[in-house]
């Protein structure tokens, strides 16, 4: 039997996501002032009643900015975990589908891309193909994609040998359809988790980017250049630099979280227990 | 053993002339060089900078020269710091960063297995608890947003350490704890996860019927056969220490190789890109021929096998 009771985990977390996705898509008409308007008499300025968060050193609204920043941090994190999850998954699963010299070929290049420090990786993405949106989107997912290959492979691998798919080989199915319509639907659960990791993880490299001075090219208000920008004036102003990174830390947390309680959710061992 | 080195170590040389080349083509399909200024040069200057670069001649020729110095030791001059080769600063900046990734890497071994240790043995309870906890915060937060409560706490408020440079022991701890905590994190969540199933195991509950004290059995008989996971892992710590020393370098104002790495970045200091890049490579090559090494030396049954992946 299933346990009725939800996760108090998935509450939690998924109640901060909501929250910060809300703020995503309507950063607009939430913000109380546009994100790069300065307000010249007001700079500085510690938390207060006009500026809730305070301002930073060019009058601009912290809460404002730390909203459209949540514009940003989910539009990367998400569209790269989707990208990475969707060539990840057709990657993977044909690796493991084929099986034999092609699979270790296949699989060789994965390791490979493994071994090497992403963030490097990343960085010479950017600097060849630019900067821009979307040469920082199109890197993360270069990098991102080698993860979800490697998960999705091994679970075709346990899947392929089932007697489901033996059946659907023995009435003649081609193996294309084998492979989408009967192994792929079964590493659904598999592919949420994965799905709900990858995007804390772009985050994460998106904001490191953009803190050490490689990511998004001002006045982008990203949490990462946030507190790039708070990071010189901690001392004096640490509200400049605690509020992106509090932020920031919720934000990845609340994912993975999030993450390890929809894996309990999808493992057989509970399904059964 | 021996003959296994050797065997990795001819194959590290053709995965370091893949990373030269692919790096070396990356940089030169980049449109711009970094002698493109906003206010341009006069062309006179523009020429005798490419000639003396080389950066005049077919890309082929350039190819053939880096690789024919590489070959020598040699990574050429960089193009910011004008006098200086690459080689000089690499050779300058490698012992800081390697410093900083050593000490890191003891941090981590001993408090992750530590962590994980005790947490597997005292599974359900607040040490476990408490321990997964923190294991969770480790992963998700960001280093240079762990790096700003250290300095905030450590050098602000108590001042106990200081906040940026390398000028002795107490400038390498807060750089280190901050470079350390997310692969403690890991290892701590892997020899948890594999000293439980462990446990379980009959030859744990012979030890136990034999009458050995708890401290013997965990680190003796249980830890020594859960260790696998953490060894698998060195590979990716080494590439997981790359990573960050990007950022701790950065934020502490350490000399290293990452710091020089990112501003290399910034000023399109193609050679020196190049030449950490290398460095890097030969790093994650030497910590993939340690990892199969170790694997030797606890699995007596991997010595007639040979070696695992890359």
């Amino acid at each position: 039997m299933r346990s009725t009771r939800i996760d108090p985990r998935i509450i939690l977390s998924g109640g901060v996501i909501a929250v910060i996705g809300f703020a995503a898509l309507a950063a607009p008409w939430l913000a109380p002032y546009p994100f790069d308007q300065q307000d010249t008499g007001a700079i500085l300025q510690g938390p207060g009643a006009i500026h809730w968060l305070g301002t930073d050193r060019l009058g601009r609204d912290m809460l404002s900015r730390l909203i459209f920043g949540a514009r940003l941090s989910m539009a990367v994190g998400v569209f790269t975990a989707l990208l990475a999850v969707l060539f990840g998954t057709v990657y993977g699963a044909i690796s493991g589908y084929t099986g034999g010299r092609t699979d270790n070929i296949m699989m060789r290049i994965v390791d490979f891309i493994y071994s090497l420090p992403d963030l490097l990786l990343i960085i010479l993405i950017t600097v060849t193909i630019g900067r821009g949106v979307f040469g920082i989107f199109l890197a993360l997912s270069l990098v991102s994609w080698v993860t979800v290959a490697r998960i999705i492979r091994g679970e075709v691998l346990k899947l392929r040998e089932l007697s489901f798919v033996e059946a659907a080989r023995a009435v003649g199915a081609p193996h294309r359809r084998i492979l989408f319509r009967h192994i792929l639907p079964n590493t659904l659960g598999v592919l949420i988790v994965t799905l709900t990791f990858r995007i804390p993880a772009a985050i994460l490299a998106e904001s490191t980017l953009s803190f050490i001075g490689l990511g998004m090219a001002p006045p982008f208000a990203s949490w990462g250049s946030m507190a790039s920008e708070g990071w010189s004036a901690m001392k004096f102003y640490p509200h400049l630099i605690l509020v992106p990174s509090v932020t920031l830390f919720l934000t990845i947390i609340a994912f993975n979280v999030f993450g390890d309680a929809l894996r309990d959710f999808f493992s057989p061992s509970r399904r059964l227990g | 053993m021996i003959r296994l080195i050797l065997h990795r170590l001819v194959w590290g040389i053709p995965v370091l002339w893949l990373v030269a080349t692919a790096t070396f083509i990356l940089m030169h399909v980049v449109p711009g060089g970094p002698f493109d200024q906003e206010k341009p040069l006069s062309p006179e200057i523009r020429a005798n900078i490419d000639a003396k670069y080389h950066l005049d001649e077919p890309v082929w020729n350039q190819y053939l020269f880096y690789m024919r110095n590489l070959v020598r030791g040699d990574l050429g001059p960089s193009y910011k710091y004008i006098g200086r080769d690459v080689t000089d600063i690499i050779r300058e900046t490698f012992p800081v960063s390697m410093q900083l990734g050593f000490s890191a890497v003891l941090i981590s071994v001993a408090f992750g297995v530590g962590a994980g240790v005790a947490a597997a043995s005292r599974r359900g309870t607040w040490v476990d608890h408490a321990g997964m906890f923190l294991a969770s915060a480790g992963i998700s937060i960001p280093s240079f947003v762990l790096g700003t409560f250290l300095i905030m706490i450590f050098s602000f408020k108590w001042h106990l350490f200081p906040a940026a440079l390398w000028e002795g022991w107490r400038y390498g701890i807060l750089p280190s704890i901050t470079l350390a905590f997310l692969p403690t994190a890991y290892i701590a969540r892997l020899t948890r996860s594999s000293m439980l199933e462990v446990l379980h195991q009959d030859f744990i509950r012979t030890a136990r019927a034999k009458g050995f004290g708890e401290m013997h059995i965990l680190f003796k008989h249980a830890l020594k056969n859960s260790v696998t996971p953490v060894i698998s892992f060195l590979g990716p710590l080494t590439a997981a220490l790359v990573t960050g020393s990007f950022v701790i370098e950065f934020i502490y104002s350490i000399p290293g190789m990452g710091r020089y790495f990112i501003t290399a970045v910034t000023n399109r200091d193609y050679p020196l890109i190049m030449g950490v890049t290398l460095v890097y490579a030969v790093l994650i090559v030497v910590a993939n021929i340690v990892v199969d090494l170790a694997y030797i030396w606890l699995d007596p049954r991997m010595r007639s096998r040979g070696s695992s992946s890359i």
